[in-house]
């Protein structure tokens, strides 16, 4: 081959090269409009005046920005904002400090009997929970619990334990069983080996299961719509309500949608690493 | 002694869970069962009677409005898994591999892809919602191009009553038992030459039993005698499955790239060296080892898909037919119509389904990990 073929011959290549790049990035452009084309008319919708929202100017940037949508979806639905944040919080924690406890116990205390009972609790997080929304509803009932904001933290507390104790049981195993020994030979008692050694290396085991259980309570429906009354509704349950009006206000019921998914879309914007490894600890083995 | 007063201490902290979760789930379930064979209708005190399995027999074969929305509702759902599956796993596996190309700014396009898990399905739901309204939204997109709109007969969406394919309950139904007769049969013969007995003893029995109840114990003529009225493949079913995609698909991408990820470079390089080109290396090295990955994904995807309730409850309402599921109607069901005993017989039915799904799979994971 002469030495002007293989100058060819390489040109070629890195045209391709260089032409499928390009195919790529356009395919993934295009892709990333698509997801986006939600979000887009979330933004345009709510910030549109009433009067513009007709069906020629759907798609159109608002002629003028008008936050009227957004102030009365802020006064709509601030109470069930309330409500979401006073049940997710303390529901999050408790979830989160139990599951570790539980994962401490299972990672580093193996007894007989615990490769069967840990799956039967992890079960309990691949249930269609309308299999145990009937009984559950009596015993709120029985508890006089209904219509409280308790019988839904307790729900999401119990039903959350599956997933923390599995994210935290994986966490622990990889802390080396030397440094609990070692522990051990110190004269630290149970208690004493959580909080002096396993807890102060729970940081990032803590932040992946809190923003999890977060994401998860925060938008929850099911037992919200459920077990809550009008007045402790979190916010799910009114967006929903105010979609199913007789006059469809398509500016507030977008302005409504952008209020529900801010905590849950600023989270995962900041934190994405640890959402992302919570979403794969929920494929089991993590 | 301090060791075995820890070990103690450890059950007992742990014990408060199992206990609840001992009531919650397992107790809970074995409520639902109960309730389930009785005929607890209203919120009165009424007196409540054993009615054996007959709510589970008019699920299948009883004439009338809720046993035939059961029914439709769960055609509807097998299509939507099967929709639902193969969309998120394709598109997943396609952006994965894009992104896997080293690419600029990956990070912002990953973003791009995965924030729609982060919202609530009724966040979803009510976006969608209007995205396929059929007077606006998505049918408006041409006016952005000085085109005309979509019309909205023929773009119905979420509200259409078209239905690809129609077949009757008694078709449908009695050649999925038989599939699953044989198919359970062929893998306990599978299982007995592998040398696995007790497989192949459980398969076995369970597809011999099916034949005696379906053959033997009528079932095969009940379902015969439901041909009225006929289910189909709604197409209503596919705008659910482009927002459920929209909302899940980042799952599986973020799964596989993982797995992309894990794979070592000199595998890739070895099969280059060997005269592999890049189509060639991912048919033959990196795809075969991203399988497992697949059935994760199917076995995850698949549960939430057969539980689906609050997308579809929240996009097109309880009262659409042509989109119900058995999420749906078990909450409309126990919770507006207060026929409790209803309720519960779906939600049995809802929570078999998933267990077949997710059972083998903890079974599989846990026997990995003590034979580890």
């Amino acid at each position: 081959m002469s030495a002007s073929a293989v100058l060819q011959r390489r040109r070629w290549t890195l045209n391709r090269r260089a032409l499928t790049r390009s195919a790529i990035y356009a395919t993934l452009i295009f892709w990333a409009i698509l997801y986006l084309i939600p979000i887009y008319l979330v933004l345009v919708t709510s910030l549109k005046p009433r009067a513009e929202v007709s069906l020629d100017q759907v798609w159109t940037l608002p002629r003028q920005v008008s936050l009227d949508a957004f102030g009365a979806a802020v006064e709509k639905l601030s109470p069930n904002f309330l409500n979401s944040i006073l049940l997710t919080v303390p529901a999050t924690l408790l979830s989160a400090l139990i599951g570790s406890l539980n994962g401490y116990v299972l990672s580093k205390w193996r007894f007989r009997g615990a490769n069967i009972i840990f799956p039967l609790m992890l079960f309990g997080m691949f249930i269609p929970y309308q299999s145990i929304l009937i009984p559950l509803f009596q015993l709120m009932s029985q508890l006089r619990l209904t219509g409280t904001l308790w019988s839904l933290i307790l729900t999401h507390v119990v039903y959350g334990l599956p997933i923390t104790t599995l994210i935290f049981r994986n966490y622990y195993t990889e802390i080396p069983d030397e440094l609990i020994e070692a522990g051990q030979i110190d004269g630290a008692d149970f208690f004493k080996l959580y909080t002096e050694v396993v807890f102060p290396l729970s940081l990032p085991g803590f932040v992946v299961v809190i923003i999890w259980q977060f994401t998860q309570i925060w938008n929850e429906y099911l037992f919200a719509v459920t077990l809550a009354d009008p007045l402790t509704q979190p916010i799910t349950v009114a967006l929903s309500q105010l979609a199913g009006g007789q006059a469809i206000d398509f500016s507030l019921q977008m302005a409504g949608s952008f209020l529900t998914a801010l905590p849950t879309l600023l989270v995962y914007i900041l934190l994405g690493r640890y959402f992302i490894r919570g979403l794969l600890a929920g494929s089991v083995k993590g | 002694m301090r060791l075995n007063v820890d070990r103690l201490t450890a059950l007992a902290v742990l014990a408060p869970s199992v206990i609840l979760l001992a009531i919650f789930v397992y107790g809970f379930i074995g409520q639902t069962f109960y309730i389930a064979t009785t005929n607890w209708q209203g919120l009165g005190a009424i007196e409540i009677s054993s009615v054996g399995l007959q709510n589970f027999e008019q699920l299948f074969v009883g004439s009338g409005l809720p046993f035939f929305r059961f029914r439709e509702a769960l055609v509807n759902t097998v299509v939507f898994t099967v929709l639902f599956i193969a969309a998120c796993l394709s598109l997943g596996l396609f952006l994965a591999i894009l992104l896997d190309q080293r690419i600029r700014a990956e990070s912002l396009f990953r973003t791009i892809f995965l924030f729609p898990m982060a919202l609530s399905f009724v966040v979803t739901g009510t976006v969608w919602r209007w995205l396929f309204s059929p007077r606006s939204g998505l049918n408006t997109l041409p006016t952005l191009f000085g085109g005309a709109p979509l019309p909205a007969d023929q773009w119905p969406w979420f509200t259409d009553r078209r239905q690809l394919v129609t077949f009757t309950w008694a078709d449908a139904s009695r050649l999925v038992v038989i599939a699953i007769i044989v198919g359970l049969l062929a893998f306990a013969v599978i299982a007995a030459r592998r040398r696995r007995p007790v497989q192949a003893l459980i398969t076995g029995l369970i597809g011999l039993s099916l034949i005696g109840w379906f053959f033997l114990g009528g079932a095969f003529e009940a379902l015969g005698k439901v041909v009225r009225p006929a289910h189909g493949v709604n197409l209503a079913m596919f705008s659910i499955v482009i927002a459920a995609t929209w909302q899940m698909s980042g799952y599986t991408m973020a799964m596989y790239l993982a797995a992309l990820r894990g794979i070592p470079e000199e595998l890739r390089e070895a099969a280059r060296v060997d005269g592999c080109n890049e189509l060639q290396v991912y048919r033959h090295i990196v795809l075969p080892l991203l399988q497992p990955i697949t059935l994760s994904a199917m076995i995850i995807l698949g549960h939430i898909s057969l539980k689906i309730f609050d997308l579809i409850y929240v996009m097109a309402g309880g009262d659409n037919l042509r989109v119900d599921v058995p999420g749906i109607h078990m909450y409309l069901t126990a919770f507006r119509g207060n026929n409790f005993a209803l309720g519960a017989a779906i939600a049995v039915i809802m929570l078999i389904l998933v267990a077949f799904v997710i059972v083998p799979y903890l079974v599989n994971a846990f026997r990995a990990e003590v034979s580890r």
